[in-house]
């Protein structure tokens, strides 16, 4: 995970749910944690794909959830959700 | 529009599919039962019906887009301006284009404008959800009704 792309994460979140920025760190699971609910994620992802220029697969990784395949903390911790932005913009630009 | 009956759009002018962009016609009513409480011998078009008649114009951009496979929802408004009265018999221009197509959620600009001055703006979001029972159906009639989709799709 780059540490830059945590911070412009953490940003967003900040300035979109109105939360302390120094409350957020890469360890914050943005549901359990942070409080943050399926409405104000849509904000946030809005502001991650216009920043990054990709498109969150939160429809995918949501259905992984519900059907067990993956846990919430693969996608919502924000440790974890940087370092697939990083993914998701390095297959982008490849 | 018939508003008693939350139906806003009249008529699909060009739905363009590349620019990802709708052209919608309303006409608001010479009366209605919301006149009468907004306001008491002073009709006006209510600012929140003026956001729904956006919403539903960028509704049916997104499902003429989508070919009517998801429903939009309606989740958010931003930056929302009303910017001049608009008073009954008013015939209107409904504008409005996606700015964005994320996964599960959809974004649009929209306007309305009267007489060729803008009446409102606002930023919309919808979540796209599979659609509930029966209301697919009613839903692709009512597009092809004012235009969306050609009549024989029905």
């Amino acid at each position: 995970m780059s540490s830059q792309t945590f911070d412009t994460v953490a940003a967003i979140i900040s300035d979109t749910c109105d939360i302390p920025r120094d409350t957020i760190r890469p360890e914050s699971h943005a549901i359990d944690d942070l409080g943050i609910d399926s409405l104000a994620f849509l904000d946030i992802a809005f502001a991650i794909d216009k920043k990054f220029g990709i498109k969150l697969p939160l429809e995918d990784w949501t259905q992984e959830v519900n059907e067990g395949k993956a846990k919430a903390d693969e996608y919502f911790r924000l440790d974890n959700l940087a370092r697939r932005i990083d993914e998701l913009s390095a297959a982008k630009a490849a | 529009m018939r508003l008693e009956y939350f139906e806003m759009i009249d008529e699909v002018a060009d739905l363009d599919r590349e620019g990802r962009r709708i052209l919608a016609r309303a006409r608001v009513p010479a009366s209605s039962p919301v006149f009468e409480g907004h306001f008491p011998g002073h009709p006006l078009m209510p600012g929140v019906l003026l956001i729904e008649t956006m919403a539903q114009a960028s509704g049916y951009l997104v499902l003429g887009l989508n070919d009517l496979s998801r429903m939009p929802f309606l989740a958010g408004v931003e930056k929302a301006k009303l910017r001049r009265f608009v008073e009954p018999e008013r015939a209107l221009e409904v504008e409005a284009s996606l700015l964005h197509e994320g996964s599960g959620y959809a974004v649009t600009r929209a306007s309305i404008r009267c007489d060729g001055e803008k009446v409102c703006d606002a930023e919309l979001m919808f979540k796209l959800m599979p659609f509930p029972a029966d209301l697919q159906e009613a839903m692709r009639a009512r597009a092809a009704r004012i235009g969306l989709l050609p009549a024989e799709t029905v």
